[in-house]
């Protein structure tokens, strides 16, 4: 179904003709999908903010002062300071920034991994397939979260620990996802005419694949930094994340959490940040979807 | 094919996922770096309880021995002995399963309770205002990080009207579903977003079915349409998707057990990691994957026998 093939068009003739460059017009029409355009503009007002931290608040995120402790929302905290008197808003702008950083990155690694193996299980079959699904079925037995914390603990606390933990466990659903995309798009007249050409494997699911489902796993990817973001936080709240004094929503958050009855700005608000950049990659997630497929909601 | 081949088949289907469990939290040992045994006892480790674990843990021999050593002890019920507490990590283990499984359980109801009211007001309408709304609590939800939300609930529900519990796992039946009432709803509201997605989805290819159609046009009155026919063929679909996420709903009891200080495995499993309690971090981490491979088997058994549409030739 094409965004352009609706009743009410002038003739079956250009509405046939239209409906063949429904694809390529809704790729360049990206701008006019609201849902993308305005998942896009939150999550550069965010990146924006966090990257220009520096310039937005003068304090500094690690330095302590123990004569302003605690103290209320005001003109000059604008979210008040912490129990060591560390500026809340100061340390949720550089949380975020190292929060986004380390999910954006750890992103990559199961992206590249997930949607090679899932290609190769896809494409040829046999018993790469075989051996590859069956080890997604034992890595998706384990509950993301125990994994993940069961990884970082073994592996020892910190960032480079939580790029490898989230990369063993995240390739997975990148591979279920390209795999059986390429499963249907193998069958098509283009991969048919493609092999019979005689180009080898390789260079038919690099250049004529790939490019056709790599959208899924973009899509996928949205939600899945988002569920990244969540797991560096939950780390974080349970002090296996960034040690500190780098500022972290989560550390910040379990921080707060003492203080919950007389200072509940201290939890909240670096909560909500991520539930703000969560809102902005399922906008962008769910109009990328809907360019790929007009009409499906 | 049969049921009787249908079941034997779905069993056999899991000997190799549960000997691959068991080989990945064999390994979690090996990814410890330098020498596990130096680095879990710590920089004041003595020689001698250093070769202690060595020999217990079989450090000295070859990987294949090793795993058989494992094995071998894991088919005895033995998980190893706890480092901190000095008994078998399998009491400590089994103790803890009770309340780890009344919060999957009701966790689990309450995301249906929440779930399928709120799909089918957004089905009912597409594309309406409550259609919107609804669609747009996935968009807030998926972020929220499931701690937090349990934070929150205790400020409001536990601490500022003081109607639940802020902690604890409460006495007898009606004490837990007290008590566990808010880190079940968390899950729950956790898991709510994808159960929303899936079954307003699949309420909507329900809808434009050929048999609703024909019973519009006999007049069956749209309360019963819904819960006669929409609701018996959506649920389904959900109940799938919950199986899917089981994964997810019984990983997110890990967080939220320590949240409201359940003593849950999930909570056992996080005062071990800081007690750098190795075997039982390692066996909790096994008990999680055998109860998702467990729960997954038996959904897809009792799906089996609930849908008479079901076949079992595949």
């Amino acid at each position: 179904m094409s965004a352009l093939s609706l009743p009410g068009l002038p003739g079956p003739a250009p509405a046939q003709a239209a409906a063949e460059h429904a694809a390529p017009r809704a790729a360049r029409r990206w701008y006019r999908q609201p849902a993308l355009m305005s998942g896009l503009v939150l999550l550069g007002i965010i990146v924006l903010a966090a990257a220009a931290a520096p310039l937005l608040t003068p304090y500094n995120p690690i330095a302590q002062n123990l004569n302003a402790t605690l103290l209320p929302p005001s003109a000059r905290h604008l979210l008040g300071t912490d129990q060591i008197g560390r500026d809340t808003f100061t340390r949720l702008l550089y949380g975020l920034r190292t929060d986004l950083r380390i999910a954006f990155i750890a992103v990559l690694l199961p992206f590249c991994i997930g949607t090679a193996l899932g290609s190769l299980a896809g494409y040829f079959g046999g018993w790469v397939d075989t051996v590859l699904m069956r080890l997604v079925d034992i890595v998706v037995a384990f509950p993301f979260y125990v994994l993940i914390i069961a990884l970082v603990f073994v592996l020892g606390p910190g960032e480079r620990s939580i790029y490898i933990a989230i990369t063993l466990v995240g390739w997975v659903s990148y591979a279920r996802i390209i795999r059986g995309e390429v499963l249907v798009a193998k069958r098509q007249d283009y991969v048919l005419a493609a092999r019979s050409g005689g180009l080898s494997g390789a260079r038919i699911i690099a250049r004529h694949l790939l490019p056709n489902v790599i959208t899924q796993a973009i899509i996928y990817a949205m939600s899945d930094i988002v569920q990244d973001i969540l797991a560096i936080v939950t780390l974080g709240y349970f002090g296996l994340g960034v040690p500190p004094p780098t500022p972290d929503l989560g550390s910040m958050i379990n921080d707060g959490q003492n203080f919950l009855t007389t200072h509940w700005q201290l939890t909240t608000f670096p909560g909500l940040a991520v539930v703000v950049v969560g809102l902005a990659l399922s906008l962008i997630g769910d109009g990328l979807a809907d360019l790929i497929r007009p009409g499906a909601a | 094919m049969g049921r009787m081949a249908f079941v034997l088949r779905r069993l056999l289907m899991l000997v190799p996922v549960a000997v691959g469990v068991t080989i990945i939290v064999f390994f979690m040992i090996h990814l410890i770096p330098g020498d596990p045994a130096r680095t879990i006892l710590g920089i004041h480790a003595t020689p001698r309880a250093v070769a202690i674990l060595h020999r217990q843990w079989g450090l000295d021999r070859p990987l294949v021995s090793q795993y058989w050593l494992f094995m071998d002890r894991l088919l005895h019920g033995n998980l190893g002995q706890s480092l901190y507490y000095g008994v078998p990590a399998t009491g400590l283990i089994l103790g803890r399963l009770p309340a780890t499984l009344w919060l999957v359980c009701y966790a689990a109801v309450l995301a249906v309770l929440v779930s399928v009211p709120l799909a089918m007001i957004a089905a009912s309408r597409k594309d309406g205002i409550r259609d919107h709304v609804v669609r747009a609590v996935p968009l807030l939800g998926l972020g929220m990080p499931p701690f937090w939300v349990g934070i929150l609930l205790i400020y409001a529900l536990a601490i500022h009207v003081r109607w639940f519990p802020v902690s604890g796992y409460g006495t007898g039946f009606g004490g837990h579903l007290h008590a566990m009432f808010l880190p079940a709803l968390t899950v729950a509201i956790a898991l709510a977003p994808v159960v929303i997605r899936a079954l307003r989805a699949s309420m909507l290819t329900v809808l434009g079915a050929e048999y609703i159609t024909t019973a519009r046009s006999k007049g069956v009155p749209r309360s019963r349409l819904f819960l006669r026919h929409v609701l018996r063929n959506a649920v389904i679909p959900a109940v799938t998707v919950l199986g899917i996420n089981i994964g997810f709903l019984i990983g997110g009891t890990v967080v939220i057990e320590n949240v409201f200080a359940i003593p849950g495995i999930g909570q056992l499993m996080i005062n071990s990691i800081f007690q750098r309690d190795f075997p039982v971090v390692q066996g909790v981490t096994l008990v999680f994957g055998v109860l998702v491979v467990l729960v997954n088997l038996l959904a897809d058994l009792s799906y089996a026998a609930l849908d008479p549409r079901v076949r079992f030739d595949r």
